[in-house]
């Protein structure tokens, strides 16, 4: 039986989306901002692990496997729009940049 | 001991987090985004998930880190940014608001269920200790049967990632360059060049003695013609 109870990996989960949600709701510069949508991933890793401990099922692991194939390519093709956006407009933030066309 | 290392591990978290969001440096961000993660590998660890510790740590802190610090020195966006300013009233009192709100809400549940996770137990395959089968091939065994289909999608995606990134990245509008010479071709160009041009020489050297000769042959028919 697990030492330390899956709630605590559910709290400190929460905590650390919380954070990730506060911080993307917030800052401004768009690397930034997509460190937090990271941290937000980060923590529904953790639940899921958490829970796949808790409900003994090897499902819970896989999904983490593919968050992290689906959160790869998500920071791919982000941080080639930034650097695409950031050619045409050096320094904008996310205030700036309010129509789709660059 | 378990307990120590979960509290060690979520304050490294959670003081990462808070360094993310924190810092007026995106490189201090970047850098502190690397705690978080690997705290979090630890956690895995000590949740015996040991396959995803090791992926945490090579996709998160060793891949998407490494990118996000060379797109921030590209871009030289690097300079600190002034934090103090509100571009628009009130949003940090409500983003403050609305992410208390959540993380309460959130530990409330997990707190009041005390009896642990509710749901079907081992719906998939059972998690069986790292003693009786290690946790890569129970995953393997789940991922390349059950979550095959799911499995090969992801391959889709990360090829049209690949294109997507290749095709926003090349400059806009303008067609592929084409790619640079290599000092091999240039020195065989070169030489190719530099050999064309003296048989052009030698030709042209030919061809004038030729018609050289072929003048001289028609005056001396045409001499005698005369005669």
């Amino acid at each position: 039986m697990p030492n330390v109870d899956a709630a605590y990996y559910l709290i400190l989960a929460a905590m650390l989306f919380s954070i990730g949600a506060f911080g993307l709701l917030v800052r401004r510069n768009p690397l930034v901002m997509f460190m937090c949508v990271e941290l937000m991933l980060n923590a529904v890793n953790l639940t899921f692990v958490a829970f796949s401990r808790d409900l003994n099922d090897v499902g819970g692991q896989v999904n983490v496997f593919f968050v992290l194939v689906v959160a790869a390519a998500e920071v791919v093709v982000g941080l080639a729009i930034i650097v695409a956006v950031m050619r045409h407009r050096p320094g904008a933030t996310a205030d700036d940049l309010s129509v789709l066309r660059g | 001991m378990e307990f120590v290392v979960f509290v060690i591990a979520a304050i490294m978290v959670l003081a990462g987090a808070v360094g993310v969001v924190a810092s007026r440096h995106p490189v201090h961000s970047a850098l502190s985004l690397v705690g978080t993660l690997f705290s979090v590998a630890v956690l895995f660890v000590l949740q015996e998930a040991h396959l995803l510790a090791a992926v945490q740590v090579i996709v998160y802190t060793g891949a998407i880190v490494v990118l996000f610090l060379f797109v921030i020195m590209l871009l030289g966006v690097d300079e600190a940014e002034e934090l103090d300013i509100e571009p628009i009233a009130g949003q940090r009192p409500i983003a403050i608001g609305l992410a208390a709100a959540s993380a309460v809400l959130a530990i409330v549940v997990f707190a009041v269920t005390t009896d642990g996770a509710t749901g079907a137990r081992s719906a998939t395959a059972e998690l069986l200790p790292e003693q009786v089968k290690p946790n890569i091939n129970q995953i393997a065994e789940v991922l390349f049967t059950d979550y095959v289909f799911a499995f090969e999608l992801t391959a889709l995606l990360l090829t049209i990632a690949v294109v997507g990134a290749v095709a926003l990245s090349r400059k806009a509008g303008g067609d592929f360059e084409p790619a640079p010479e290599s000092v091999l071709a240039k020195t065989q160009r070169e030489t190719a060049e530099a050999e064309q041009a003296i048989l052009d020489e030698v030709a042209a050297k030919v061809a004038a003695q030729d018609a050289a000769k072929q003048a001289a042959t028609n005056e001396a028919t045409e001499e005698a013609a005369d005669a």
